[in-house]
């Protein structure tokens, strides 16, 4: 302490290495500048829309829900279908995938296969999956639906798998002492450590699901996102408005509804 | 743990009768409820594409490989806007979001009853609109091009970067707050002292996090026309170019990797 008497005292940095640090501000400084350099803004376009996002906004105070009412209610029933059923079908499929990709349960070859299953669907967007989907299914809520329950599948197993590898060992050593058979231990000494997060998850994940099912549509998977797609291509701002505040009344609505039923399970 | 009592034995269940009643029927509902939503969802669908898929994916397969390996040349320069749109797009956001947590933490927030209703309102709405969304809008208002992919992509950061630093922001320890304010120091001699330095962990990893996802939303922004490698996803769809759409595929596979990697170890240094 004596040494540092007269100093001034300072806090101490987020990267303790200097030379790590001026490296990293350096290099952000030049990529920065590189990545605006090469940033092609077209002012005059910019200037042109103005006026349309003025209008865009204007359409918000009253958004419009009568004149296209028929192809916002088909594309609504579209998307929630495709959130329920995918999400009921991707859960179902994803239990035995998730068991499987736990280590502490399944052998290695079982583990080996389906954390392949689980990367493959991880790496790909939903958006991505959507336009194999629709070329290999055609167009429609059917392949909006296979690749929201592809996508869950992914996203669930991989949470779940955590979820079997990080469970209390000695409850299901218990059972398994019992004499109980591999679906027994399964069924008494797993499940039911792992099934308040299994709820907690699947609902997160019908929020989720509903939210891409506004996305795919703009690929030719169905759902509002189709709806919202036309409105925007035609500039009927205050259709899309409509469609863009019933998408955010949804969310909303999932959003606190299900952080309401995790409180209660968890 | 119900136990139930018969003539002569004693009978552990899981559950009592009425719960298990209940617990199938609940099941019941909601499979009642799937089957119900998948009639409604497939009564437009055409069968017949459906089942001539397994001799569709043959024939997709055929065309897609091998991938067009000359394309690369030209997908360098989509590649480097689609890096630009990410993380200028995420910078944008940082700086939009940070003064939103704060308003919306409960133990930072000028106004509970005003302010903090209003900031968790524009978290709500940038987190429930989808990147490419805000995309399809925004190049119809300032035109295609990467700049409508940036500012997309910051808007629906802000909700998710916000929405975690309010989180942390709430989680943090009182008493170092209270000792800076001691002191004597201003609210804003608070803010760097004592509040900021107990974020700073937090905020580095949400940052980076959403970097990465940012990687795979703007891989994709293109397909609306706001810029990057979606351009020449589109352009090749289009043409049915299928051996260029694997490449892309590919390229993109590898971009999605190499961020998720970048992010780990970014993560893992400071946690």
């Amino acid at each position: 302490m004596i040494a540092i008497a007269g100093q001034r005292w300072r806090r101490p940095p987020l990267i303790a290495d200097v030379r790590l640090r001026w490296a990293l501000i350096v290099g952000a400084l030049v990529y920065l500048t590189l990545a605006l350099a090469s940033l092609e803004v077209n002012w005059n376009r910019i200037a042109e829309g103005l006026p349309r996002a003025l209008r865009f906004i204007a359409a918000f105070f009253p958004p419009d829900f009568v004149s296209r009412w028929g192809d916002i209610y088909e594309g609504l029933l579209e998307s929630l279908t495709m959130t329920v059923t995918s999400t009921v079908v991707g859960i179902a499929i994803s239990v035995p995938i998730g068991i499987g990709a736990a280590r502490n349960v399944a052998p290695w070859w079982i583990y080996v296969s389906c954390r392949g299953i689980i990367a493959i669907s991880r790496s790909f967007q939903e958006v991505i999956i959507a336009i194999l989907f629709v070329a290999l299914f055609g167009f429609g809520p059917l392949a909006g639906f296979l690749t929201l329950s592809f996508a869950t599948i992914g996203f669930l197993s991989k949470l779940l798998a955590e979820d079997i590898e990080d469970i209390d060992p000695g409850q299901a050593e218990a059972i398994r002492a019992t004499g109980a058979s591999w679906l027994q231990w399964i069924n008494y000494g797993i499940q039911p450590q792992v099934m308040p997060r299994l709820i907690g998850l699947s609902l997160y994940r019908l929020d989720i699901n509903f939210r891409e099912s506004a996305v795919i549509g703009i690929v030719g998977a169905g759902g509002i996102g189709a709806t919202l797609n036309t409105a925007i291509d035609r500039y009927e701002f205050d259709s899309a408005a409509a469609v863009l505040l019933i998408i955010i009344v949804i969310v909303m609505f999932a959003e606190y509804s299900s952080s309401w039923i995790r409180g209660k399970v968890q | 743990m119900p136990i139930e009592r018969r003539a002569n034995e004693i009978l552990w269940r899981r559950q009592s009768p009425v719960a298990q009643a209940a617990r199938f029927a609940g099941w019941l509902a909601l499979a009642a409820l799937t089957v119900f939503t998948f009639e409604v969802m497939t009564r437009n669908t055409i069968w017949a594409f459906f089942l001539d898929a397994p001799r569709q994916a043959a024939d997709l397969l055929g065309r897609m490989v091998p991938p067009r390996w000359s394309y690369i040349d030209q997908l360098w320069w989509p590649l480097w806007e689609t890096l630009n749109i990410a993380s200028i797009g995420t910078l944008l956001a940082i700086g939009m979001a940070l003064p939103v947590a704060f308003l919306a933490a409960r133990n930072t927030t000028p106004s509970v009853a005003f302010v903090r209703p209003l900031a968790l309102f524009v978290i709500v709405s940038s987190r429930s609109i989808n990147s490419l969304i805000w995309a399809l809008l925004l190049v119809s208002i300032i035109g295609p091009g990467a700049l409508a992919g940036i500012i997309a992509i910051s808007l629906r950061s802000i909700g998710f970067i916000a929405k975690l630093m309010y989180e942390a922001i709430e989680e943090i320890d009182a008493n170092q707050v209270e000792a800076i304010t001691a002191t004597g120091a201003s609210g804003g001699q608070v803010l760097v002292y004592g509040i900021w330095p107990q974020i700073l962990p937090a905020f580095a990893g949400v940052c980076v996090f959403r970097w990465d996802i940012n990687i795979r939303e703007s891989t994709v922004l293109g397909l609306v026309g706001a810029g990057g490698i979606g351009l020449n996803l589109q352009a090749s769809l289009n043409v049915l170019a299928w051996p260029q759409v694997t490449l892309i595929f590919l390229v993109i596979l590898a971009s999605v990797i190499a961020s998720e990697w970048i992010s780990a170890r970014v993560r893992h240094a400071f946690i």
